[in-house]
């Protein structure tokens, strides 16, 4: 067999396995239109890109777009914005799937785990917009249920749910836990079938309640599996639901919801103001790329293997 | 793995067992309430009457017929060109001593860090020429970095000597992906078959950024313009009728909400046993 390996060289072997180069061609070609002719596009930060003239022959700039970025009062709402979300997604988000799944897995019955978990995972296959329009007809002060218990109970006036800056944060982060909680408990649920059962069996004889088993058994177990999930969480830090974020944002919420990437959209796309979105955009993808390196560096800090 | 159980432990079973049901009662309850109230024309809390007339309402308006028939168009043709193309690069990656397979992967893992962003990306599209053509629903997302590199995972798990002894029988490349690899592959198939389909009938934003004609609109994009923004109602003479969703009210909505969500409800059970090994997958090699 290992002869075989050594298969020629060169043109050789690209012949040999030409078929197999025929076959990558379609993806080949995807990655390259798709994903890198756009960072040739990142030149337009740099330039004042002007349609009639082309990426090419606008002139340059310099780092002007970053420089008038920075100086806006919207640069500091759009990072606090962003940082704030991502945060409570790190910290509200993230442990709610670990105790989920903790707790189905204490469940002794096959047959309701299987039953409940068929029913949270279905969440995750609805769109941002079905999120967003049940979100909307439950909540609205227009004969929404929500609103109608609430005035049925307190007498009082509604909540304006949906155009209140105190509400937009919250409101994102229940749409997130009911969209993607159960999913999230997946990864943990097979970590967590995997834990050796002579564990317990030690930890029982050692008169552990059940509590215990949990603190000193199944949370050590799968220490590893949080920390590699927690850093990637960390890496994409930046990366909210944009669809969803999107949805959401109405002219009342915009100073606490909008972030860099519904920024972009909006002064990109909707204005036409190419060469500058297009900077906001790089100084997010940089911040973003910046942080996966820091937090790979976390993962082997802390002894895991890291995500690359 | 619990015998024995001290009251302590019964007590918290039984915590445990109703605070999870609690759970899935609120992840659930939604629907309940959606798919009520889709079946009644008026706005009340808890709806007491039942009627059709949302659906026959909803299915009677050419703009959400029409809509629906985009979506399941892009759906269809997308899932099969996405799968076509992921299992194809994923085959030829999988074998580790195919000259310059490491570069094109690191080429891929690239792509998952960085990108261009939506600007560029947008001007890429226009390049093409695919504004305003249901393409741009389809193609710029053709392939999943993620999605290959599972799968890629699951095909370079098909043991060797099955391909080898095939080889030596003289098969060709196309027979051995079609007759064997993807076969012993159906589980990753089927997940991400579904993934993809899931994410092409669900996408909203691309279609909002690329189609500005109404008549290509995929359901999504009718959806929010129902449902949140409550403008732009179903009437096919352009509003200017009275028999607008307003006089529907929420029934209308709700119905809209049922309809564009059904097809996915109804995959999901063919699918599940297979989407969480995918899903698994997907999640320890990433």
């Amino acid at each position: 067999m290992k002869t075989k390996v050594k298969s020629g060289r060169g043109f050789v072997s690209l012949w040999k396995y030409r078929w197999l180069y025929v076959f990558m061609l379609p993806g080949v070609a995807y990655f390259i239109i798709f994903k890198y002719v756009p960072l040739w596009g990142l030149l337009m930060a740099f330039k004042n890109y002007q349609p009639h003239l082309g990426l090419m022959k606008s002139s340059w700039v310099g780092f002007q777009h970053f420089a008038r970025f920075f100086g806006m009062p919207e640069f500091w709402m759009l990072f606090r914005n962003t940082l704030l979300l991502g945060l409570y997604s790190l910290v509200i988000f993230f442990p709610i799937t670990i105790i989920l799944a903790l707790l189905l897995n204490e469940l002794r019955s096959e047959l309701y785990k299987r039953f409940l978990q068929t029913l949270i995972y279905v969440p995750h296959f609805l769109s941002w917009v079905v999120i967003a329009g049940i979100s909307y007809m439950l909540l609205t002060t227009e004969g929404g249920v929500i609103n109608d218990i609430i005035t049925g109970i307190t007498g009082g006036p509604a909540i304006e749910f949906l155009t209140s800056t105190e509400w937009f944060r919250p409101l994102i982060i229940l749409q997130m836990i009911w969209k993607d909680a159960g999913w999230g408990t997946i990864i943990f649920l097979a970590a967590l079938a995997g834990v050796n059962l002579q564990l317990y069996e030690a930890a029982r004889m050692d008169g552990a309640n059940r509590l215990q088993q949990l603190w000193h058994v199944t949370l050590p177990s799968i220490r590893s599996v949080i920390v590699i999930l927690f850093i990637l969480r960390l890496g994409s830090f930046l990366d909210l639901g944009f669809e969803q974020v999107f949805l959401m944002l109405n002219a009342i919420n915009r100073e606490v919801g909008e972030i860099f990437d519904t920024y972009v959209y909006r002064v990109g796309l909707q204005q036409g103001q190419f060469s500058y979105s297009t900077a906001v955009g790089l100084f997010k993808s940089a911040v973003g790329f910046i942080l996966v390196i820091i937090a790979n560096k976390l993962a082997k800090m802390f002894g895991e293997e890291g995500i690359y | 793995m619990h015998t024995h159980a001290s009251l302590p432990s019964k007590i918290f079973d039984a915590i445990n067992f109703t605070v999870l049901g609690l759970v899935g009662l609120a992840a659930f309850l939604p629907f309940v309430y959606v798919v009520v109230t889709s079946f009644s024309a008026q706005n009340v809390v808890w709806p007491t009457e039942f009627t059709l007339d949302t659906y026959k309402y909803i299915f009677s308006t050419a703009t959400f017929v029409r809509s629906i028939g985009v979506s399941v168009y892009i759906t269809l043709l997308g899932t099969v060109l996405s799968l076509l193309a992921t299992s194809l690069m994923a085959y030829s990656l999988s074998f580790k001593y195919l000259p310059g397979r490491s570069g094109i992967l690191l080429m891929v893992l690239f792509t998952m860090l960085f990108n261009g962003g939506l600007i560029p990306t947008y001007f890429v599209v226009k390049q093409l020429g695919m504004i305003n053509s249901l393409w741009s629903l389809m193609v710029p997302g053709l392939i999943s970095a993620f999605y290959l590199i599972v799968m890629r995972d699951f095909f370079a798990s098909v043991p060797h000597e099955l391909i080898e002894s095939a080889k030596i029988d003289g098969a060709h490349d196309i027979g051995i992906l079609l007759r064997i690899v993807l076969p012993l592959s159906l589980p990753a198939l089927a997940a991400f078959g579904l993934f993809y389909a899931v994410g092409i009938w669900n996408q909203y934003f691309s279609a909002i950024m690329y189609i500005n004609t109404p008549e290509k609109w995929p359901v999504q994009v009718i959806l929010r313009q129902i449902v949140v923004l409550a403008s732009g109602g179903l009437g096919d003479s352009g509003g200017s009728s009275g028999e607008n969703v307003a006089y529907y009210g929420q029934g209308v909505k709700m119905a809209v909400i049922v309809v564009s969500t059904i097809p996915i409800l109804l995959v999901y059970p063919f699918l599940q046993k297979h989407f969480a090994k995918g899903a698994l997958l997907g999640s320890v090699k990433g």
